[in-house]
């Protein structure tokens, strides 16, 4: 019995062991296979985009964020994406997966300009 | 103005630049709207601020209305914390006229996000006003959900498909177009092909001796490209206006009053009951523009509209066309 008990004991605290061990493996597996995601920032303040032209490697996720007292939305003229009205202090964020040129403006001041240039 | 007593913050208590004597003040200026008046098919109008100083009798004529502007029920941020109370203030000066206007219009951007709460405010605040009617036209702040359902559900009716229509007072043509739809990045304000369709046969058949009265949101003419004060296309539309003697055009949008004469068309923006914006240029944007209290006394001569103090921009009181 006491054998029984010692090795259930022993098998117990190898599995445990085994246990600590594959956390750590996949913690290396995980950080050898993923990099941390591309953000960028667009800024919306005194009814412009700023930067009004950004370049930006494909995979990329941009977030409009508005700074300005007056409400701005984000359109894509070639109607790739297009945001909600964002009030002050709302966001707005899409993630450019496709190379290409993607020009955009506010709809509702359609003199606000911008652009995102996919790499 | 004689007797005015120098504007300083004796309690900056937000740290804000604006006291709260300054705040009313400010709020005086804000309420205010047009005053028009149709006397022998000529139309003129006057600042209301303006109007308790003037003799009721010099502005009798056969027909009177109120254009008031941008609203933008909605709006909460530092240029004016309150937008209900300082349009409430334009219906309280309409409702102590001596002269009642037959009716208000309002040249769009009632709302600040298009939402359905801010339409019903307006309303609600408007009916309180001692006019028949209230004839709108949308702002681009109007229109920002669904092709603007909501605003086009209590201000369309009657309207065409578009929104534009027109009617006729006491002999006079209005005619509200919508140029705040569809809008193309860098460009200016539309009209659009089906919208000038509809107007040439609007006018087609009326008598050149018509006084036409043309109501829309952005400027219909060009006041200032560079921050879209104007419309694409709105040369053709006043081409179809041409053989007319007396055509006068309101406008809102730049919350601030010009005015231009070109041959027989009369251009008149109104000031916004909600916040002041920048003069052409003389900011980096059109944003709210935040009142201190040491420039409140300027903006207050105002009272009456022709304050602004020797600048290009075109401050009027009276207008007569032709």
């Amino acid at each position: 019995m006491r054998k029984c008990v010692f090795m259930a004991s022993v098998m117990i605290a190898a599995v445990m062991g085994l246990g600590g061990i594959q956390p750590k493996y996949n913690r290396i597996i995980a950080s050898a296979q993923e990099k941390p995601p591309s953000t960028a920032e667009v800024k919306i303040d005194n009814f412009s985009f700023g930067p009004a032209a950004i370049t930006i490697p494909a995979g990329t996720t941009v977030t409009w964020i508005n700074r300005d007292d007056i409400p701005h939305t984000v359109v894509s003229t070639e109607k790739a994406f297009k945001s909600k009205v964002l009030d002050t202090d709302e966001k707005f964020s899409y993630t450019f997966t496709k190379s290409g040129e993607y020009p955009y403006f506010c709809s509702i001041h359609p003199k606000m300009t911008g652009k995102v240039i996919v790499r | 103005m004689a007797g005015k007593t120098k504007d300083e913050i004796l309690h900056d208590h937000n740290k804000d630049g604006i006291d709260r004597r300054g705040f009313l003040k400010c709020m005086a200026w804000a309420g205010t709207g047009a005053f028009c008046v149709m006397k022998g098919g000529v139309l003129k109008s006057y600042s209301m601020s303006r109007l308790p100083e003037m003799n009721p009798g010099h502005m009798k004529g056969e027909l009177s209305f109120v254009q008031i502007s941008d609203s933008h029920m909605g709006f909460n941020k530092a240029a004016n914390p309150d937008v209900a109370a300082t349009l409430q203030a334009a219906v309280d000066k309409i409702n102590s006229l001596s002269i009642h206007p037959e009716f208000l219009l309002h040249t769009g951007d009632v709302s600040h996000l298009s939402k359905p709460e801010e339409f019903d405010t307006v309303s609600q605040i408007l009916n309180g006003a001692a006019a028949k009617d209230v004839f709108f036209v949308p702002g681009e702040h109007d229109v920002l959900n669904d092709d603007g359902k909501d605003y086009f559900d209590r201000f369309g009716k009657g309207a065409q498909p578009g929104g534009w229509y027109s009617f006729e007072k006491k002999g006079v043509h209005f005619i509200g177009l919508v140029n705040v739809m569809n809008l193309k990045a860098g460009g200016l304000g539309t009209l659009g092909r089906e919208q000038l369709e509809w107007l040439e046969k609007d006018v087609k058949n009326l008598k050149s001796s018509t006084p036409i009265v043309v109501f829309a949101h952005i400027p219909l003419w060009t006041v200032y490209p560079e921050w879209g004060w104007g419309t694409d296309d709105s040369a053709q539309a006043l081409a179809y206006l041409k053989k007319f003697g007396s055509v006068t055009v309101l406008n809102g949008h730049i919350h601030q009053t010009m005015q231009k004469v070109e041959g027989n068309v009369t251009f008149h923006t109104a000031c916004s009951t909600a916040f002041p914006q920048p003069k052409p240029g003389e900011a980096r944007s059109p944003g709210p523009m935040k009142v201190p209290a040491e420039k409140l006394r300027n903006l207050l001569g105002i009272t009456d509209v022709n304050y602004i103090r020797g600048h290009h921009a075109l401050a009027v009181v009276d207008s007569t066309l032709g």
